[in-house]
Order: C-alpha cells, then structure tokens, then sequence
C-alpha cells in the first residue's frame, strides 16, 4: 500500500497552513470517517497514549463540534468551532478555537475523488501569521517527540 | 519550496537560504567538512564573486560562518538553524502522518465491512500491521 508519497504540507499564504493527502477510498467512506464520531475517535489521536474522551459533532450550518484529548501524564487539551458550510462528500468548512490560542481560525476541508481515490485538502487560516505558526509548533510539541520511534516507522514507509 | 512553512523570521532565513539549489550544493558540500572560498567555487560553473555572494546569504541566516585559517578564509556549516527548521516542520507533518496512517487503516475496515468481508484490522495501535 502506498502511504504518504502524496502527502504534503504547505502555506499557501502568511496566515494558512495547509495539508493534502491521498487515500485509497471513494470520498463518501473518507467523509464518513472524518464526520462521524465513531469514527473520528478512531484516527485523530496525534502521538501514541492520547485518546479522545469527547468528540461531538453536529454535522449541520450553525452546528457546533467539540474535541478534546486526555493523556493520562500530559493532560488535555481541546477544540471547538461551528460549521459554515457542509456539502455532504466534497466540502466542510467551519470555525476553530483553539484551547490556549487567541483568536479563531476558519478550516475548510475538500474531499476529491478520482479513480475510487479521495484527496483530502485541509486548509487552516489563522488571524495572524503568529497565529498559525505557534499552532503549527504546537503538532511538536508534548508527546511528539516521546512517540518518535512509531512515528519513525511510518516515516520509514515513504521516505 | 513552497512544503515548507516558517515560525520565527530565524526560519524565514532558513528557508529562504535553503531555497535555492546552487546554496543547498555549498552546503552538502560543508557536510563533509569545512573549505575555502576557493575549494567551494570549483565544482560550480560560477565565479568566485558570485559564490561568495550565495556565502554571504547563508552567513546572514546563520547557517555558514567563515573564519581564517592561516592564509585561507574557511567556511563552516553552522547545524543548529537548520535543524531547527526541519524539526519544527517535520514535527507537523509527523503529528498529522500518524493520524493519517490510522485513517488509512480505519478506512480499510471500512471498505472491508462494505464489501460484506470479515474486518482483519484493529482500532488503534495497527500502524505497524499496515506497512
């Protein structure tokens, strides 16, 4: 299986940061997994040793979404925002604040499908490049480096 | 180099030196140790003036320092900047890959159960059975 030989990060401006990834689904299963809780708790989990007590989602304009992480030594941390826009299988785009950052940023989120292959593009606009370059060093930060050797063996695989 | 983002004006330098391929050469070449002016101009279709132009921008961010050994002016590749800069952007891309690789494996289940088939995979901690 092919894995992230088409994933790239990317700063389309000063204030975006973005990332695109291929997977090897039709979109309505990729739009499944990143909308439906059951799913979601399975995935977005960062380093190893995090779990996601909360995450709820209403899937809908004006809908609110609520995430939150919980290490038993690094402690929690949480997201919420409110969609804008929901075009079921291709678009999402919604506000995000973040626990200890000012400001809201605006996510929008496309799925693209070709060949029974979605592409998943996530763009995060910050209010101000310091916004978006201390959220970034955020993905670094904590138990980043403490789960480094399973991070490495997936690095391993496309590198 | 647009996969690249930048978090103090530090890394803007960083990256911006990087930038460039005849800067990225001098600097694998400073990898294998320190030389002159004149060692690093010869595997290079430039003139002197125009490499020592390129050692200047890498001076400015940090990332080379010159200093005279007896008659000769060397330059050093200064490790620290860079690897700052590659660290921070790696950190991402590794946060979201590890999330990423657990997509793909719980997609996989899915596309499984669709299709009526017995789901081999695990919830978490599968990342190692999907290489």
């Amino acid at each position: 299986m092919t894995l992230a030989s088409t994933f790239t990060v990317t700063q389309p401006s000063d204030t975006e940061v973005q990332l695109t990834r291929e997977f090897d689904a039709p979109a309505r299963l990729v739009w499944d997994a990143y909308t439906k809780p059951e799913y979601v708790r399975q995935w977005l989990l960062g380093p190893d040793g995090w779990d996601m007590p909360v995450c709820d989602i209403d899937l809908r304009v004006g809908g609110k979404f609520q995430y939150r992480w919980s290490h038993p030594t690094e402690g929690s941390f949480g997201t919420q925002g409110e969609f804008t826009e929901v075009t079921p299988t291709s678009r999402i785009v919604n506000t995000e604040r973040m626990e200890g950052f000012e400001g809201e940023s605006i996510d929008t989120i496309t799925f693209e499908e070709a060949n029974g292959r979605t592409t998943m593009t996530m763009t995060m606009r910050f209010p101000s490049k310091e916004a978006r370059d201390g959220a970034v060093a955020t993905g670094m930060a904590d138990g980043v480096a403490t789960s480094y050797d399973r991070l490495e063996r997936i690095i391993d695989t496309f590198e | 180099m647009d996969a690249v983002a930048t978090a103090t004006p530090i890394l803007d330098d960083t990256f911006a030196a990087l930038a460039d391929p005849t800067r990225r050469a001098i600097l694998e070449r400073l990898m294998e140790g320190e030389a002159s002016v004149a060692e690093l101009t010869e595997p290079f279709a430039m003139s002197q003036p125009a490499i020592s132009k390129h050692l200047k921008y890498l001076e400015r961010a940090g990332l080379v320092s010159r200093h005279r050994d007896a008659q000769r002016r060397m330059c050093r590749l200064e490790a620290a900047p860079m690897a700052q800069a590659v660290a921070w952007l790696e950190g991402y891309r590794r946060f979201w890959e590890a999330n990423y690789a657990r997509l793909d494996d719980l997609l996989e289940r899915m596309k499984a159960e669709e299709a009526g088939l017995p789901s081999t995979g695990t919830a978490a901690g599968s990342d190692a059975d999907s290489q």
